[in-house]
């Protein structure tokens, strides 16, 4: 039996350290070369033209997103009115209420299933269910929203389940000690309590439905809007939709406005998060 | 109210009515919350008779057999049903991320973990969070008008194609792979670590050999994840990766995936019940049941893990 | 408090050499003092017992001969601890090196979630390279060392998990054995253990320490009568008497000790 040099052991923990750090660094700089390049790309579109045109297919510099911005903000706008009583309700349920058991774990696994499911498949079913017959909400506002509203649904169960289980079993004691039904304990204690956690997850549902592109594609979400979207059966078009639209026109003119479209896109983005953390924060020096 | 009866007691009819009323509100209540959780297992089920259905009614057109194993895709041309150019194309694409992406996420895991001083963690992590949420558009783009160009230049390749979407689709994987498997290492006590340690192991010969291996099915259970969130990706494979559905492997050429063909196709000028439209559907139940499949076999993962671990 | 004191030189048979001796030595977690200026010698081939209340600082005191306080953050040290003569603090000392000679075994047992076989042969192979045959060799004659060869020799590729308690502890044992150590560190290795796995245990020290010195740290004061040669009581991360087994049993010099013993305080 040889002894194995101690070199060549320590040789492989510096390789390993070094080539981690590396791709860290690379990370980091392709995270920013992507930020940059788009900035750079967008610079010359991004004046208040931008927000307030009507869509162009053949002069980019006449082109721009009032529609699409108006379709966004009312498609997130009812997704988030769907989705989160419909999903802090569940998340209440699975975690005050549901007692352990088969149907329980159903539910669970339901709810992990459905975050699970690729985003193209739930535009199918927006299709399928509400565009189309029977319902024939036709390609509509409604319609996004009741499909983003199963998209997102999961993601405010889990957020609402995470921050339920971090408010203090004391608290729920007390309250029942007292004589308060369970829901008056919930209603009244525990969701003010996980009222910031609450926050978050309604910041990340609407994150996700800012960003979603291809259910909305599958929807049928037009791509030259004249009209903004004022109607909630009217044809509509979002942001997200719109940048690929313009992706598609040849030309670095129109390569400039769909870079300035992810500019706004994601300013938006920037600005709820940083609402997200504002509201947090102030919720939770209240307590 | 009570009041005190011929025993001297106090009788409480008085307040059963109400308790009873209160009774009821708290089961409609319950109910209610009951209802909304059971949304997703409804909205799983309205999917599956969504795809089903209409590719019942699909394969009455197309037979099975001719779809699975088809190798042209032409149906508005040729009136072809293969659907392998695209299945080939999802394992190609998502299968090139996965292997590009989980050993970096691995990696990433592993070294934030075991030598990340603080300072590090706290750039890289909300970094990853960042990523994570970057709309996959904006990576599509970035891929088309950036990655392509290079790729061209040193690869050859062609204006669309399938290596860009690989390279982006990784990087875009690695936030998951990486918080994933975090947790999965954390989840092993620290004796053991401690116990690899005391043999006389190096930090990293006691991660890799002990930590590790211990957190195997965890880890496991995060690439199906990661695998399964490559196979979904779209709007990256749609910019980037182009529409072409010739039945090929080259990734310097263009060819897109199951996903990436949906959200191409469903234009919406096709007429319900259309062999076209049903066609689809055959497509999304393809692309539904391969990520059912890796999303339950890796639940069946975690839960061994939790098994080990709790 | 004039109770403590700095220990006399202990009275150790003669004709043994010191392998382990520690100067002054002081150990902080962060600003809390774990250990303060404790100077002893333990005597080769021998079994010394570190006794003490809890928290007195005596498996800090055990984990710093083979530097396994390094992977706690905000561990510091001052003084000096010596293994055959070598600071093993100075800079330049290489742990990992350090660990092969000195082997440490855990309160709770720790097997990894491997076979049996593949448990013991983890350090080997970590320091050698063997072929199959040597290495089947070193890991019979390790578990032989244990006194585990016989209970485990037709389940070597079975779980490590599988095995109880005692056998697990013995598991570690013969894995730490495996290395062929010249000290073995025990930090109370039977708290979790029924006593007939204790006994087995301690009868399985008396044939080890005819190869290694021993160090255990046990809570348990008739455990370290039982088997120990010498004997250090720490209070309060000082030492206070540091002798002959029988001799601070039987006639302890310092009042605490004897309070210690008798069972005044725990």
């Amino acid at each position: 039996m040889r002894p194995r040099s101690r070199q060549s052991r320590g040789v492989r923990e510096v390789l390993f350290r070094i080539g981690a750090i590396a791709c860290l660094v690379a990370a980091l700089g392709v995270l920013a070369v992507l930020l940059g390049s788009i900035l750079v790309t967008a610079a010359p579109m991004l004046r208040p033209e931008l927000v307030t045109n009507f869509p162009s297919t053949t002069n980019p510099w006449r082109a721009g997103y009032w529609p699409a911005i108006v379709g966004t903000l009312y498609v997130v706008a009812l997704t988030l009115l769907f989705a989160l009583p419909l999903g802090v309700a569940a998340g209440i349920y699975l975690e005050e209420y549901a007692p352990p058991g088969r149907l329980t774990r159903l539910l669970q696994a339901g709810v992990a299933n459905l975050a699970g499911v690729p985003s193209v498949v739930f535009g199918l079913l927006g299709l399928a269910l509400f565009v189309r017959p029977p319902l024939a909400l036709g390609p509509s506002v409604i319609a996004a929203a009741l499909t983003l509203t199963l998209l997102v649904f999961p993601y405010v169960v889990v957020t609402t389940q995470e921050s339920l289980r971090a408010v203090p079993r004391s608290l729920r004691e007390a309250s029942l000690a007292i004589g308060a039904t369970r829901w008056q304990t919930i209603r009244g204690q525990v969701v003010p309590a996980a009222a910031p956690g609450l926050l978050t997850g309604s910041i990340l549902a609407a994150s996700r439905a800012l960003g979603e592109t291809a259910p909305l594609i599958v929807l049928g979400s037009v791509v030259l809007l004249t009209i903004p979207p004022w109607d909630l059966s009217a044809p509509f078009v979002v942001l997200s939709v719109q940048i690929y639209a313009f992706i598609g026109l040849p030309g670095a003119g129109f390569q400039a406005v769909a870079a300035a479209g992810m500019v706004v896109l994601l300013g938006m983005l920037l600005l709820f998060n940083g609402l997200a953390i504002v509201a947090r924060n102030r919720l939770q020096r209240k307590r | 109210m009570a009041e005190r009866g011929e025993g001297g007691g106090p009788v409480l009819s008085r307040a059963l009515p109400e308790r009873r009323r209160w009774a009821g509100a708290e089961g409609a209540i319950h109910a209610a919350l009951l209802l909304a959780a059971g949304v997703a297992v409804l909205a799983t089920v309205a999917i599956a008779s969504v795809l089903f259905g209409n590719s019942l009614s699909f394969f009455t057109a197309v037979s099975p057999w001719t779809f699975y194993s088809g190798s042209v895709w032409s149906p508005d041309i040729r009136g072809l049903f293969g659907v392998l150019p695209l299945l080939v194309g999802t394992l190609v694409i998502a299968g090139g991320a996965a292997l590009l992406g989980i050993p970096l996420g691995l990696g990433a895991a592993l070294y934030l973990r075991e030598y990340a001083p603080a300072w590090v963690r706290s750039i890289v992590k909300p970094v990853l969070e960042i990523l994570a949420g970057v709309p996959t558009i904006v990576f599509g783009f970035f891929a088309l008008v950036f990655v392509t160009p290079a790729l061209q230049d040193w690869f050859g390749a062609s204006y669309f194609n399938g290596l860009s979407a690989i390279l982006v689709i990784a990087f875009l994987i690695v936030p998951l792979v990486s918080s994933l498997s975090e947790d999965a290492l954390a989840a092993v006590p620290s004796d053991l670590r401690e116990g690899a340690l005391a043999l006389g192991a190096t930090r990293f010969e006691a991660s890799v050999r002990v930590v590790l291996p211990a957190a195997l099915s965890g880890i496991g259970a995060s690439c199906l994840l990661a695998f399964s969130r490559a196979v979904g990706e779209t709007m990256v494979v749609v910019i980037a990766a182009g529409v072409h559905t010739d039945l090929h492997a080259d990734v310097l050429r263009p060819m897109t995936t199951l996903a990436g063909f949906v959200a191409r196709r469903a234009t919406g000028d096709l007429p319900t019940g259309s062999t076209l439209y049903q066609s689809l559907f055959a497509v999304g139940l393809t692309l539904f049941l391969m990520t059912l499949a890796l999303n339950l076999v890796s639940d069946r993962l975690r839960a061994r893990f939790r098994e080990e671990y709790a | 408090m004039d109770q403590i004191l700095e220990a006399p030189s202990p009275s150790i048979e003669a004709g043994s050499r010191t392998t382990i001796e520690s100067r002054s030595l002081s150990i902080w977690y962060g600003k809390k003092q774990a250990i303060e200026e404790v100077s002893l010698s333990i005597p080769r081939l021998r079994i010394t017992a570190v006794i003490g209340p809890s928290g007195c600082g005596k498996s800090t005191y055990l984990r710093a001969i083979n530097r396994m306080n390094d992977t706690i953050r905000g561990c510091r040290i001052a003084g000096q601890l010596l293994v055959d003569g070598e600071d093993i603090y100075a800079p330049g000392v290489d742990p990992v090196l350090l660990r092969r000679k000195v082997g440490l075994i855990f309160q709770k047992p720790n097997p990894f979630p491997k076979s049996i076989y593949d448990n013991v042969a983890f350090g080997v192979r970590l320091h050698y390279r063997a072929t199959r045959a040597e290495l089947d060799a070193v890991v019979e004659g390790a578990l032989r060392h244990a006194n585990l060869w016989v209970e485990v020799k037709d389940r070597l590729k079975e779980s490590a998990l599988g095995l109880s308690g005692g056998q697990q502890q013995r598991l570690c044992i013969a894995r730490a054995l495996a290395i062929d150590p010249e000290v073995l560190l025990m930090d109370e290795p039977c708290s979790a253990l029924d006593p007939i796995a204790t006994a087995k245990i301690e009868d399985l020290m008396f044939e080890l320490k005819r190869s290694m010195t021993i160090v255990i740290v046990t809570h348990n004061m008739q455990q370290a009568a039982r088997v120990a040669d010498n004997t250090a009581f720490l209070y309060l991360g000082k030492l206070v008497e540091y002798g002959a087994t029988r001799q601070l049993f039987e006639r302890p010099r310092n009042e605490l000790t004897e309070n210690y013993i008798t069972g005044r305080f725990g």
